[in-house]
Parts: C-alpha cells; structure tokens; sequence
C-alpha cells in the first residue's frame, strides 16, 4: 500500500524534500522520539519529579538489562508468547472451522448465522468473568478467554469472503462437476485466501489484547500483563515502562511477519 | 426504482430457522435446570436470569450504571475521536508530519491499549478520568489509522483536479479531499466507538465502583451468575443501539455519493 501511495504523491510534481529511502526516513522518524527522551532524562537530572514517580530513561534501560540478565523476564515474555500462540491456534482454527461451515451450507448461514451475529455484539471482556467462574482464573481460564477472541475474527472474514467468491467461479464448479471436496480445496480456499489471511491477522491483534487482559484480571502468574500488574502493587514504574516497551516491539515483530507471510502466501497462489 | 424482494414465505422460512438453534438452545438450558442439572455456580437458570435483569430494572441499578457507562464511553469517544481527526488529517496531508510524528505514534499504538491501565491507575488513580483517558486512548488510534489511511488513499486524479481548477490548499482539502476521505473517516470512527465501548467494559471491571462493567465484577464476586448473564445480555442490547445509531449517521452523510454524477 505504501508504494502505491508513495508513486501517487508523485503526482502532485511538487520537489521531494524529504528522503525516498526507507532508512533514511526511519532514522528521520527517530528525532521527535530521542528528542522527547533527551527532554525526559534532563527533567529527571534537574529533579523535576522524584525518582518513583518518573524514572529516568536512562534508569528504564538500566531495569531491562537487570531484568534480562537476573530476573524472571525471559520467563514472562515466554509465558505470554506461548499463550498467545496457544490461543490463536484453537480458537482462529475453530474460526476457520465456523467460518467455512456459514460460507458453504446455506442452511448452516441460517441456522448459526444469526446467533453467531448476535453473539459478536457482546464486549468481548464481558466474557472474562464468565469464562473464569466455568474455567478457572489459571491457564486454563486465560487460553480459553484468548481462544475466544481469535474465534470471531477468522470466523467472520472466512464467511464473508468464501460468500464473495464470484458465481461465474461457483458455476464453473458446477460445469465441472466438482463434489464438494474439489469445490473446498480448488476454488472455495483460494478464492477467499485474502479474506482469510484478514481474519487470521485481526486474530492474532486480538491474541494479544486478550492475552494481556488475561494476565491482568485472572490469577497472578508468569507473563508480561503479570509484571504489569506486579509494578502497579509495588509502585515500580520502571519495570511497567520496561514492559510495556517490550509489549510494543513483540506486537510489531508479530504484525510484521504475519504481514511477510500473508505475502508471500499470496504471491505463491497467484503464481500458482 | 424497481426493488427485487425475496418472497415472503422464503424470509418467513429464514427467520424461523434463526430462531430455531437460539430456542433449542435455551429450551435445553431451561430443561437442564429445571431437572437441576445445572449447578447455579455454573449456569443458573434463564427464568433466574430474566428475574435478575428484572430486579436491577426494578430498583433502577440498571439504568443508572448503564447510564454511567455511556457517559464514560461517550465522553472518552469524543475526546479521542477528535484529536484522532486532527493527528490523521496531520498524517495524511503533511508529509513532514508522517516522517517526523508517525512513527512515535506506532510504537505507542502497538502496544495493547489494557496494558496502560495499571500505569495509568499509578499516574491518575482509579478515578474517572482514568477510565475516559484510556476510553479516549483506545478510540484515539482506530481514528488516526484510517483518517491518515483515508486521506493518502484519495485518488490522485481528483487532486489533481483540484490544482487545475486552483484551489487553494485550504479549499482543495475542505471541498475535495475530506470529503472524498469520508468512508475511511467513518470506518475509524465506528472501529473508534468499537473500542470505547470494549474499553469501558474493561476498565470498569478492572477499577470501577459503577458502570454496568462494575455490576459484572461483582456479580462474579458474589456468585451471583445471573446478574452476570443480565448484564452481559444488557452490554449486548446496548452495544447494538449504539452501533445502529452510528450507522445510520455514516448513511445520511454518505449520502451526496449516491447523486454525484
């Protein structure tokens, strides 16, 4: 998207001022950050607020270095991963499931459609405490709350799109033939690929909101909402900045790789 | 205009085989409990839960969290939907803006917008402006996602028109890219209400006092599952009135599309 939005700002002629080159303007993007930490740390030396209520920038990278080496936070960051990945796989795969069950039998869109549709108009955090008394607070109580949140979003974009799949391609299968097997693999999967990778990305988003909102609201344990939390009790808002940093590079490596696989997926089918 | 309507017998037939897996579901619970073998501390029975939904109703419970709980999302939705509009008509029309601001506003959008709710109790307490500043938050950076989208998404062609017909910048973004930004500007913000509404629910379950999040929690801590159930289906209710309206706003100024030549 950006390159087409890059090739259309060409046309407005005027001269560039700016760099063209992706690092170029990476490293541009980093002056109102480091400025805005330079102006952090300075406050901080000048006292402007006690040491707890503002740790310095220089102190936040000083409690990751200690938490890397000596503390429970590769523990943590592992735990949250694993729920995570544990989450999105159950419940994104029963989406899956779902999904192409609506999309493909007109008499299951009628009976579950409805349902599903009324189901998806409830807070998706409303399920917590709903989920914790039938589950528990434990691990069970969290994949279940994260399995959740990754059903409606792969269930309703493979929905919508195996629905869009154009009728010429479905009277194609019928001129051919095809029994519902072919139809599922040869045309149905392809067809609605995009639609579905959609869905897998927004659920893998939403693995991790719950993931973390999991982490905050259910029984302490091991994961990077849990050391939220912990800073909150013990008033160490170093360790939150540390995590709530490390939560930020872990969303944007995740969204770049689903992104990197949703294209090379892509491409492979089209080539294909 | 001629409308093709699908006849009345096949909508009928639809509607009823809608109705049908919600009813089989919800006589089997009523069955199940009624043979008691639902542990209340489970499902407690759907006549419990109607009374539940009766009684807040009846003692006006009901109506003064809900009402709480749409102030706390309106008044976080207002705030952040507007500066959101502001920093993504930043983003999308000014090039320096993207460079220098966008990638700080990335590194913070990343991060799961729960996640700052024990450093923002830390920083504001428990109170209301916590909950409307993380409100404000959520719907904050739907907003400025798709107005930023929105904007460098406007055909090139139309801005060029624009340039041959000289328009000032002011008056070319006011007459023809805002408007043609406007289904984007409007995904943001139904995406922007979306959130608040997830956000409240959270953050009254994680910090609140009142609300209908509030009334959830402690349903839960009292055991009482079917006042859990009554608010749940209310938070349901609710969110689609909500939404509804919204939509309906987004087709009335979408309207001038429909007679453009």
């Amino acid at each position: 998207m950006s390159e087409a939005t890059i090739a259309g700002s060409a046309v407005q002629g005027r001269a560039h001022v700016f760099p063209r080159a992706p690092l170029n303007r990476f490293l541009l993007g980093l002056v109102v950050p480091g400025l805005l930490l330079c102006l952090w740390q300075i406050a901080c030396w000048a006292r402007l607020a006690p040491d707890y209520i503002l740790p310095s920038p220089l102190s936040v990278a000083e409690r990751f270095r200690t938490e890397l080496h000596g503390g429970t936070f590769a523990e943590a960051v592992g735990a949250s991963l694993s729920r995570v990945l544990e989450g999105f796989l159950s419940g994104s795969s029963a989406g899956l499931a779902f999904g192409l069950l609506l999309g493909l039998s007109r008499t299951a869109e009628n009976l579950f459609g409805p349902l599903f549709l009324a189901y998806r108009q409830i807070a998706l955090f409303a399920w917590v405490p709903l989920l914790s008394m039938w589950f528990g607070g434990g691990e069970a109580g969290k994949i279940a709350f994260v399995s959740l949140s990754c059903f409606a979003p792969t269930a309703v974009n493979t929905w919508r799109a195996i629905k869009a799949i154009p009728a010429k391609l479905r009277e194609l299968a019928a001129v051919l033939t095809f029994g519902p097997l072919d139809y599922v693999t040869l045309i149905a999967l392809p067809g609605a690929l995009a639609g579905i990778i959609t869905g897998l990305r927004a659920s893998l988003i939403y693995a991790w909101i719950a993931t973390v909102g999991a982490e905050l609201f259910l029984d302490i344990a091991p994961g990077l909402g849990g050391l939220l939390n912990e800073g909150r009790d013990k008033f160490e808002i170093d360790l939150m900045l540390v995590a709530l940093a490390v939560l930020s590079v872990l969303g944007f490596i995740c969204a770049r790789s689903a992104a990197f696989v949703e294209k090379r997926l892509l491409l492979r089918w089209r080539l294909g | 205009m001629k409308r093709v309507n699908t006849p009345l017998s096949a909508r009928l037939r639809r509607l009823a085989q809608g109705l049908a897996v919600p009813a089989v579901l919800l006589a089997l619970w009523a069955g199940l409990a009624a043979a008691n073998r639902l542990p209340e501390q489970i499902l407690p029975a759907p006549a419990a839960v109607w009374a539940a939904l009766l009684d807040s109703a009846a003692s006006g419970d009901l109506w003064s969290n809900t009402l709480i709980s749409l102030e706390r999302v309106f008044e976080g939705f207002a705030l952040g939907a507007l500066g959101g509009l502001v920093l993504g008509a930043l983003l999308g029309l000014s090039e320096r803006c993207r460079i220098f601001l966008d990638p700080l506003f990335m590194f913070l959008a990343q991060v799961p917008t729960l996640g700052w709710i024990p450093l923002l109790i830390l920083a504001l307490g428990v109170d209301e402006s916590m909950k409307v500043t993380i409100i404000a938050w959520a719907s904050f950076i739907p907003v400025v996602l798709n107005v930023h989208q929105g904007i460098r998404d406007v055909p090139g062609s139309l801005r060029e028109l624009a340039r041959v017909l000289t328009f000032d910048r002011w008056y070319s973004v006011t007459r023809v890219v805002l408007p043609a930004a406007v289904p984007s500007i409007f995904t943001g913000l139904r995406e922007g209400l979306a959130n608040a509404w997830q956000t409240m629910v959270a953050a009254e379950l994680f910090a609140s006092s009142e609300g209908l999040g509030y009334l959830i929690s402690m349903g839960r801590q009292l055991f009482q599952l079917d006042l859990v159930l009554a608010m749940v289906l209310v938070l349901g209710l609710v969110g689609l009135l909500v939404n509804g309206a919204l939509g309906l706003a987004e087709q009335r100024l979408l309207r001038w599309q429909e007679h453009a030549p």
